[in-house]
């Protein structure tokens, strides 16, 4: 049980095998075994994961049951929860229950799935290292060959990771704003899919970035990603910006191959700071796909040097708005104070971190009288030509290939101090953001430290099965069967 | 007539522009599903989507839209089948997501103009720049509590029309006359019920002065007025106060101002230095508001008539003068009162019985016309019985009274005293031979060319019949006997 797939499960479940009830409890004491030093929940729901898994077994008995039926998953800790606390990672929401459910959580309690709790992330999905959270920092479980430190599972959605990589759930939930799901994959070896923006409701998902924020499955492998996504997707009329299309079997697209794919390389992304190993597992990926009959071509995507900037004005720009709602008036903490605009002040230290006021700060900054028009106006424009980027790109190819991070996954105390630095992470992730198209990350190998690196496939607007087809050829080709040092059942 | 302040240095005239805020009638809010309805218990109508919850998202409630699409129709303005909607960010405890949903950049409706009729009878032109959909705010209570402050947000999120004139009103009579002229057309439409007491209409009034020919000089806004003589008011003591500035050689601030009814006068609320920075940007939570041009014609198809095309139609259709249709086109509901009566009587006859004696019961009685105790058909009868002479026009007037206290029909009123008109030649004549026996000196009088005593005859014949002799059957039989 210790190494099974989410897919795998489903059909040991199905043939009555494992109970739903064995598979859940396993999974509750890898988490009590593990997650003391990992961290990767804020909250545990044991006891209604276990009632989830007995009424699991009730309907698998009569060969009923959702897609996911009895299956163990994790949520991230910005998709609200009915009834159970969600903290987006943050002091100012550290008691916040909300009475409501998020439509992607529901979409996959609709299809049976058992929830064991919520896990951990960047103060409101801020960050590509964990270390931002209220609730302290996650802790990667793999570790360097011969070096003990404590390594970061990247960010935001690093509890999600963690947890998949360690065996503590078969699936979680992930939110990608910039990056959030697939470089976290990447540094812990997971696989990990972004879908097209719309494709997945973000109703009850607490916001960062509108426009950029989409909910995603994280799972160990493409097949476990497919069929999280199928229960996760859909439209939604409770949020305007859902797309009313139809949701394909994913799965389906699986085993298409790629015979004839033409598969862009784009030129922007190679760079002297790239380092090696990461640039040879590049130059593998592409061979493996040339060799299953995929046409390799190499891409321009121009305005690709002005993404980070560009999303990181967007971004804050958003989120310095979308985080005034946190003012200690109707929910959350509130530090009482003699005047309203005192207990705003007081309420929004006391609650938000470090990284959460800098990029409220700076959104603000961007979109005051006098500098809108030179950032935020900019900064839409420039989106605009990246989107046009990506269009122009995908009339000559079908996915394109990148790696998904510039580096391995690094220890906590290795953190740059410059904030720019760290944001330079997500380098490779936050274009496809910006354009809205889908992308996903797959654990391709491992560097000479024994770290997994990632690869990532973007594709067209609401082509994921293009990129499931593509990505399960390089999955089958990489053959990643490593396991980090702390994993289900592993001497912890 | 123009208004004129006469200062030392010379003339000046004022430039008025109005933002008026009308809240849409709707069953539910802008862009979540709580109702709209006016009052209840505080945070009685409140979705979490209003509340501004974690993961809460707006979705536009297309009867606001439409709503919006008709009251533009109605101002004769164009309609944008693409808007867009912006954040306008500030913080405050009443606003609860921290930021108001508004139309800032790109409205739904565009240019437009209203036609505002002036004590003397002229007409002008108003300019409408724009009218924008957005969020109403909730609504803080601070003398609940010695320290502290409550919050109902009933009406947050509720829609509200954001009507911007152009600064084309040049007196406080022309801003009294837009405002009702505006309200009698959100009226009509049924998208705001205009009633300025309840707040579900509110202005903001740009004022400044400025000598003939000039360029406009610097404006204040005086925020949130929220009656039409407050309106004119504020308008004139504004005026007053910015010509006292620039003759005694100062600058006016630009800077937003609040009126105060009791002391009538401004006073400073915000410098432009303090002006909040709203940090406007597009709403990204939402989709760019597109609607189809079908759709839109669909709206107007179905628009009532307006009171402008209903006033020529009442004089055209019942020869009532520009005056009388101004009144009758005032209300709909009077309208209407209007063309039953004259369809089932007679139109002259029903517009002056309307406009005279029956309004002045109605004030008499403190009752709108949807209260009247007589209705249009009660109405109707009343006329019909003076038409076909039953009654003469004195003693309908009687009639009139006893059916708004008594709440019966004209006829049976009728019939209880005993008021049927005489018409019976026999019994006039009688009348009359006796009154002129029983006057014998004024007879003479009048045999010797005293012309004038005739109505004398008149009036004691009808005094005789207790008010029930037809008057021109009186008039010509005496006139025959006279005559003898």
């Amino acid at each position: 049980m210790r190494d099974m797939t989410l897919a795998a499960a489903r059909e040991a479940l199905a043939k009555r095998e494992i109970s739903a009830v064995e598979l859940v409890d396993h999974h509750i004491s890898t988490i009590e075994k593990l997650d003391g030093d990992i961290n990767a929940f804020i909250t545990t729901t044991p006891d209604q994961a276990r009632l989830a898994a007995k009424a699991a077994d009730e309907q698998l008995a009569k060969g009923e049951g959702g897609l996911l039926c009895g299956i163990p998953l994790g949520v991230k800790d910005l998709f609200c929860t009915d009834g159970t606390r969600t903290t987006a990672g943050s002091n100012i929401l550290r008691h916040f229950v909300p009475p409501y459910e998020s439509t992607v959580t529901a979409n996959l309690l609709k299809q049976d799935a058992v929830f064991l709790g919520k896990l951990n992330l960047d103060e409101f999905a801020m960050g590509s290292t964990n270390l931002t959270s209220a609730f302290g920092s996650v802790t990667n479980p793999w570790k360097r060959a011969g070096d003990d430190k404590k390594l970061v599972p990247g960010g935001s959605s690093g509890g999600s990771a963690a947890a998949v990589a360690s065996g503590m759930v078969l699936g979680a939930t992930g939110t990608d704003t910039g990056g959030s799901i697939r470089q976290p994959a990447s540094f812990c070896g997971i696989t990990g899919v972004k879908p097209t923006y719309g494709r997945c409701s973000r109703f009850g998902t607490i916001a960062f970035a509108s426009s950029l924020d989409q909910a995603g499955p994280m799972a160990r492998t493409l097949e476990d990603c497919a069929l999280m996504l199928e229960a996760m997707a859909g439209f939604d009329p409770k949020d305007s910006t859902s797309v009313d299309l139809a949701v394909p079997r994913y799965v389906d697209a699986l085993e298409r191959g790629v015979k004839g794919l033409k598969v862009g390389i784009p030129e922007e992304y190679r760079s002297e700071d790239l380092p090696a190993e990461i640039q040879a597992l590049w130059e593998q990926g592409i061979a493996w796909l040339r060799d299953a009959g995929a046409e390799t071509v190499k891409v321009s995507l121009p305005h690709t040097k002005y993404g980070l900037p560009t999303y990181y004005i967007a971004a804050l720009a958003e989120a310095s708005s979308n985080l005034a709602r946190y003012d200690g008036v109707r929910f959350g903490e509130r530090v009482p104070a003699d005047s309203l605009d005192m207990m705003y002040e007081a309420t929004r230290h006391a609650g938000f971190g470090e990284e959460v006021r800098r990029r409220i700060l700076m959104g603000t900054y961007v979109l005051s009288s006098g500098y809108y028009d030179a950032y935020y106006l900019r900064a839409q424009k420039i989106r605009t030509l990246i989107q046009r980027d990506f269009l122009s790109a995908f009339e000559k190819v079908d996915v394109l290939l990148t790696p998904t991070a510039p580096s391995a996954a690094f220890a906590h105390d290795e953190k740059p101090t410059d904030p720019v630095q760290v944001y330079l992470n997500d380098v490779f992730t936050v274009p496809a953001s910006l354009a809205g198209v889908p992308a996903l990350s797959l654990p391709a190998g491992l560097d000479s430290k024994g770290l997994p690196l990632g690869l990532q496939l973007i594709g067209r607007y609401f082509e994921e099965e293009t990129l499931f087809a593509a990505g399960r050829v390089m999955e089958k080709a990489a053959g990643f069967t490593h396991r980090p040092a702390l994993f289900a059942g592993s001497a912890a | 007539m123009s208004y004129r302040i006469e200062g030392a240095t010379g003339t000046w005239e004022i430039v008025v522009g109005l933002e008026v805020h009308a809240q849409v009638i709707s069953h539910a809010k802008l862009f979540s599903g709580a109702s709209a309805t006016y009052g209840g218990e505080p945070n009685m109508h409140v979705s979490l989507i209003d509340a501004g919850f974690p993961g809460m998202l707006p979705v536009i409630n297309a009867e606001c839209v439409a709503q919006a699409v008709r009251t533009g129709l109605g101002l004769n303005a164009t309609i944008h089948l693409e808007s867009r909607f912006d954040r306008k960010n500030y913080f405050y405890a009443d606003l609860p997501q921290g930021y108001q949903i508004s139309q800032f950049a790109h409205p739904i409706v565009g240019e437009g103009k209203v036609l505002v009729e002036l004590s003397d009878g002229t007409e002008r032109e108003i300019g409408i720049t724009r009218l924008h959909l957005e969020q109403d705010a909730g609504k803080s209570l601070h003398d609940q509590d010695p320290t502290r402050s409550f919050i109902d947000l009933n009406r947050a999120g509720v829609a509200l029309m954001e009507i911007v004139s152009e600064p084309d009103i040049r007196s406080p009579e022309e801003a009294g006359a837009y405002l009702r002229k505006l309200r009698q057309i959100l009226r009509y439409i049924g998208t705001c019920d205009g009633n300025m007491e309840e707040g579900s209409m509110r202005a903001d009034v740009n004022v400044s002065v400025r000598k003939a020919g000039e360029p406009f000089r610097t404006r204040c806004e005086i925020k949130n007025v929220n009656s039409i003589r407050f309106v004119m008011q504020s308008i004139e003591v504004e005026a007053q106060r910015q010509v006292e500035i620039w003759e005694a050689g100062g600058t006016v601030d630009q800077e937003t101002r609040l009126f105060d009814h009791a002391r009538g006068e401004t006073r400073s609320l915000r410098s432009k230095e303090d002006a909040h920075d709203y940090r406007y940007f597009p709403d990204p939570d939402l989709l760019p508001l597109v609607i189809e041009r079908e759709w839109v014609d669909a709206l107007r198809a179905a628009l009532p008539e307006l009171p402008e095309a209903k006033r020529s139609r009442l004089e055209a259709q019942y020869g009532v003068s520009r005056y009388e249709s101004g009144v009758l086109a005032a209300e709909q509901t009077v309208a209407d009162f209007y063309e039953q009566v004259a369809k089932a009587s007679d139109p002259k006859l029903a517009v002056n019985w309307m406009l005279g004696d029956f309004f002045a019961a109605l004030n008499r009685t403190g009752k709108s016309i949807e209260e009247s105790p007589v209705n249009a058909s009660g109405l109707s009868e009343l006329l019909a019985l003076i038409k076909d002479s039953t009654i003469n026009g004195k003693i309908a007037k009687e009639v009139l009274e006893d059916m708004f206290e008594t709440g019966e029909s004209a006829s049976a009123i009728v019939e209880r005293k005993g008021l049927r008109q005489v018409t019976d030649t026999g019994a006039i004549e009688s009348a009359i031979r006796d009154i002129l026996a029983a006057n014998a000196d004024k007879l003479a009088e009048y045999k010797s060319g005293k012309d004038k005593l005739f109505g004398f005859f008149v009036g004691q014949t009808m005094k005789a019949m207790k008010g029930k002799g037809n008057p021109a059957l009186v008039n010509e039989l005496l006139g025959k006997i006279l005559a003898e």
